[in-house]
């Protein structure tokens, strides 16, 4: 004790303090807090699934994976990217990758659910990560869909558009429609945030948020476009060109006609 | 009808002919009907682009007096308690809840809606094209002069309208429009923040800008707009219509129809055609649907965020706009001033300001530009058909092409997804077509005009090649020329071609300046010219062509080619 208090006005004892508090505080904080923590798997796999998922996964994603999954120079380690991320790029068709490009593209989906389920446990079983969502979080209908569209347009609209109907980002790579994408599969891109998308963890936007979300796009992908035809929900740019082409062309048409048994 | 004067000898038998006296011995009618009843106006579908413009203005009115019942452009806060599910209980303002009670709780609203801004694209859109007839066929030229601007200024209110109208849901489309405009205002040195507060009531948003936007949008606007269509089209009846050459149709008359009964009855029926397919598009399409958009709030963008089509090429301007050259030079420099010092901020006012400056200043000067290079001050009431000015179109077309780099670098986003190429590629192309574009245009244009004035030359004199191969008796192949009839020749040859004008030294022997630079802009516009047919090789190759089975003459012209 006496050392301690000697020393108490050492150059570096406010450095050492600072650290201790920060140690400290950040310890109880991540102690307290559930929200960094990786999540436990809900679903279980069983240790058959861990092995068939292995075997798939050596044949089909080794080449650029890694042997165990643990990178190489074409492609980034899995080990920790959790059930979700395979769930979500194998179950949309992104992964195996079609070619290589600004971003892997959505092509029709190459392995059966249980194939993909297989190699799911495989990836979740080399380290923690996020897990394939529970149904009941995946249920649009106990939603708040104007919750949803608040927590959209602040988080997700300036890539995905204000009517999810995709957008452009740098150097090719571009936010994809969300128009037809599945509840499950919308939480996943939220959760592990695939190509360039953002992770969205649950201490950015809880369980409950991601389900309002859902609400939301599943509410205006089902009721339609209330005004008639949406001209792919472009915005202006579509209203533009179609005024122009459509609705010019058909008052020239007219006009060729009123002129047509003229003097 | 009778006039004020015979009144006092006519009496009418009829009760009808007896109410339309007692008016018209009070109000003088008939003497308007007679005038303008009898004014001429001459037929050609390319007319009527100034009609449509009136139409969906009128269409316009009455669509925008119905959603003035309903709107309530009021700033303040509320949670919205309509039908919409997906915004129930969300915070808006009160203007925005009330565009949404128009757009889903009152009967007809969202077609009306619809409708308004259908018909406000479609103004905007046909009062542009009115303006490249008039200007490709030169019908700015003298005595028109005036009525070429009155038509630029309606075409800046247009804007203005349209722009103010945008504004009004609150959305967050429209919100991200006036951050736009805001930040355009701040850029401009010095006065850029105190312009901004004025217009906002304070900081950016604030809670004025909608009640002054409206106020500009149903009262102001709209009243000068009508006032500028009186006088524009009252300059039309002084001027009469002009009209495409044609036989029998001079610079002195006008041929075509009477107002009464043809073209009343034409036009009248014309409003409802407009009117009929701006209301089946606004009934099957949908437009700024509001609701997608959410509340405006300054913190969210959304992709595809853009102006309507006319404020666009402002907005591809900015986006075109690099923010720095290299790693060093950032277009932005701070000025000391006595008071401290202020940013001026080029990489927003080059965009925003210099491509709507040279457009604007072009076009309101183009009539006197064009008269000072030709020199030509006489009247004009026979129209250029576009082929026969190929440096006046070139330029027209050299500034469409300008125009359209950026109105499509407003939607640099939307090609790169359609068309499945890199956002930074699409923005590297159009920068460099934003200047090379025009160029390449205006060599491309005026070569083809000059092809087409050759072509048109070609059949005056030598007819129609008909594909018809014949064999003459010792063998020798020639295609049959067929002639074109008087009527379509006349078209083809009676047209003015201005000459290079050589700069002349005045008495003390001198060429001034201006002179020479005049020379030089004449040789440009006019040393690459096709000169029209003269009657004198009309009548030459005329003898030959008779037969329809020509003979050494369509040789010749075979040989020649």
């Amino acid at each position: 004790m006496k050392a301690l208090s000697q020393r108490r006005r050492h150059p570096l004892a406010a450095l050492a303090l600072l650290l201790m508090a920060l140690l400290v505080t950040g310890g109880i904080y991540a102690a307290a807090s559930t929200a960094n923590e990786a999540q436990a798997q809900t679903t279980t796999f069983t240790a058959n699934d861990v092995e068939e998922g292995s075997k798939l996964f050596s044949a089909n994603c080794a080449s650029c994976h890694g042997m165990g999954a643990t990178g190489s120079d074409a492609a980034p380690s899995l080990v920790g990217v959790g059930a979700a991320s395979v769930d979500f790029q194998v179950g949309s068709g992104r992964m195996p990758l079609q070619m290589d490009g600004p971003q892997a593209q959505a092509k029709p989906v190459q392995f059966t659910d249980e194939q993909t389920r297989q190699m799911a446990a495989y990836v979740a079983s080399l380290g923690a990560g996020p897990a394939i969502p529970d149904e009941e979080i995946l249920d649009a209908s106990e939603g708040d869909s104007s919750n949803g569209g608040e927590l959209f347009r602040v988080n997700c609209a300036m890539c995905h558009n204000a009517a999810a109907a995709g957008g452009a980002l740098t150097r090719g790579k571009f936010a994809p429609s969300i128009d037809g994408t599945s509840e499950k599969h919308i939480y996943e891109a939220m959760v592990t945030g695939p190509q360039n998308m953002p992770v969205f963890s649950d201490a950015n936007i809880s369980p409950e948020d991601k389900q309002d979300i859902i609400a939301f796009l599943k509410t205006i992908e089902e009721q339609g476009s209330p005004g008639g035809a949406d001209l792919g929900s472009l915005g202006p740019v579509s209203e533009g060109l179609f005024i122009w082409v459509a609705g010019l062309g058909v008052i020239i048409a007219f006009t060729v006609w009123l002129t047509s048994r003229s003097s | 009808m009778s006039s004020s004067t015979a009144t006092t000898t006519y009496t009418p038998k009829t009760r009808v002919g007896k109410v339309t006296d007692y008016v018209d011995s009070r109000v003088g009618g008939s003497g308007i009907v007679k005038e303008f009843g009898r004014k001429i106006f001459p037929d050609h579908w390319t007319f009527m682009f100034g009609e449509v413009a009136l139409y969906t203005f009128v269409i316009l009115l009455i669509s925008g007096t119905w959603l003035t019942f309903f709107y309530d452009p009021s700033m303040a806060e509320t949670h919205y308690e309509g039908s919409y599910l997906p915004l129930r209980g969300v915070e808006m303002s009160v203007a925005y809840a009330s565009s949404l009670d128009i757009s889903f709780d009152i009967r007809g609203g969202l077609f009306m809606r619809q409708i308004h801004h259908w018909a406000a694209l479609l103004f905007a859109a046909s009062v542009a094209v009115h303006m490249l007839r008039v200007f490709f066929t030169g019908a700015f030229r003298r005595p028109r002069e005036f009525n070429w601007v009155v038509g630029c200024v309606l075409l800046i209110l247009s804007l203005a309208a349209g722009f103010t109208g945008y504004s009004l849901p609150d959305d967050l489309l429209s919100g991200n429009g006036l951050r736009i405009i805001d930040g355009v205002m701040k850029a401009i040195p010095v006065v850029g923040t105190y312009l901004s507060f004025f217009l906002f009531g304070g900081e950016f948003p604030g809670t004025m800008i909608i009640g002054r936007l409206y106020v500009l949008h149903i009262l102001l606007i709209p009243a000068v707009i009508l006032l500028l269509i009186g006088i524009h089209l009252f300059m039309v009846v002084l001027h009469k219509h002009s009209q495409f050459a044609g036989p029998g149709r001079t610079n002195t008359n006008v041929v075509g129809y009477p107002v009464g009964p043809v073209y009343a009855a034409k036009a009248g029926g014309f409003f409802f055609i407009v009117f009929g397919v701006l209301a089946a598009i606004a009934a099957a399409f949908t437009i700024n649907p509001i609701w997608n958009y959410g509340p405006y709030d300054p913190s969210p963008v959304s992709a595809g965020t853009q102006p309507d089509w006319y404020i666009g090429w402002v907005d591809g301007a900015l986006r075109l706009m690099p923010g720095t050259l290299g790693n060093n030079f950032d277009f932005e420099f701070m000025i000391p001033f006595p008071w401290g010092v202020n940013a001026l901020s080029l990489n927003v006012l080059i965009p925003a300001l210099v491509p709507a400056a040279i457009v604007f200043t072009l076009m309101f000067a183009w009539p006197w530009i064009e008269a000072w290079v030709t020199k030509d001050k006489r009247e004009h009431h026979l129209l250029d058909r576009p082929r026969n000015a190929p440096s006046r179109t070139a330029i027209g077309v050299a500034g469409i092409t300008f125009y359209c780099v950026l109105w499509a670098a407003a939607s640099s986003d939307l090609i790169a997804t359609h068309f499945l190429v890199s956002l930074n590629d699409v923005t590297y192309w159009l920068r460099a077509l934003v200047f090379l574009g025009p160029v390449l245009a205006f060599m491309v244009t005026r070569r083809i005009a000059l092809a087409l004035q050759r072509k048109d030359r070609e059949i005056a004199l030598h007819g129609r090649e008909t594909g018809r191969i014949v064999r003459l008796p010792h063998g020798e192949f020639i295609e049959v020329h067929e002639q074109v009839d008087d009527y379509k020749r006349y078209k083809l040859t009676s047209f003015d071609s201005p000459e290079v004008m050589v700069p002349k030294p005045d008495e003390n022997g001198r060429i001034s300046r201006l002179d020479k630079v005049h020379g030089r802009v004449s040789r440009f516009f006019f040393e690459d010219r096709v000169a029209p047919v003269t009657p004198k090789e009309l009548a030459a190759s005329h003898g030959d062509h008779h037969d329809e089975i020509a003979g050494a003459k369509d040789r010749e012209s075979i040989a020649s080619h």
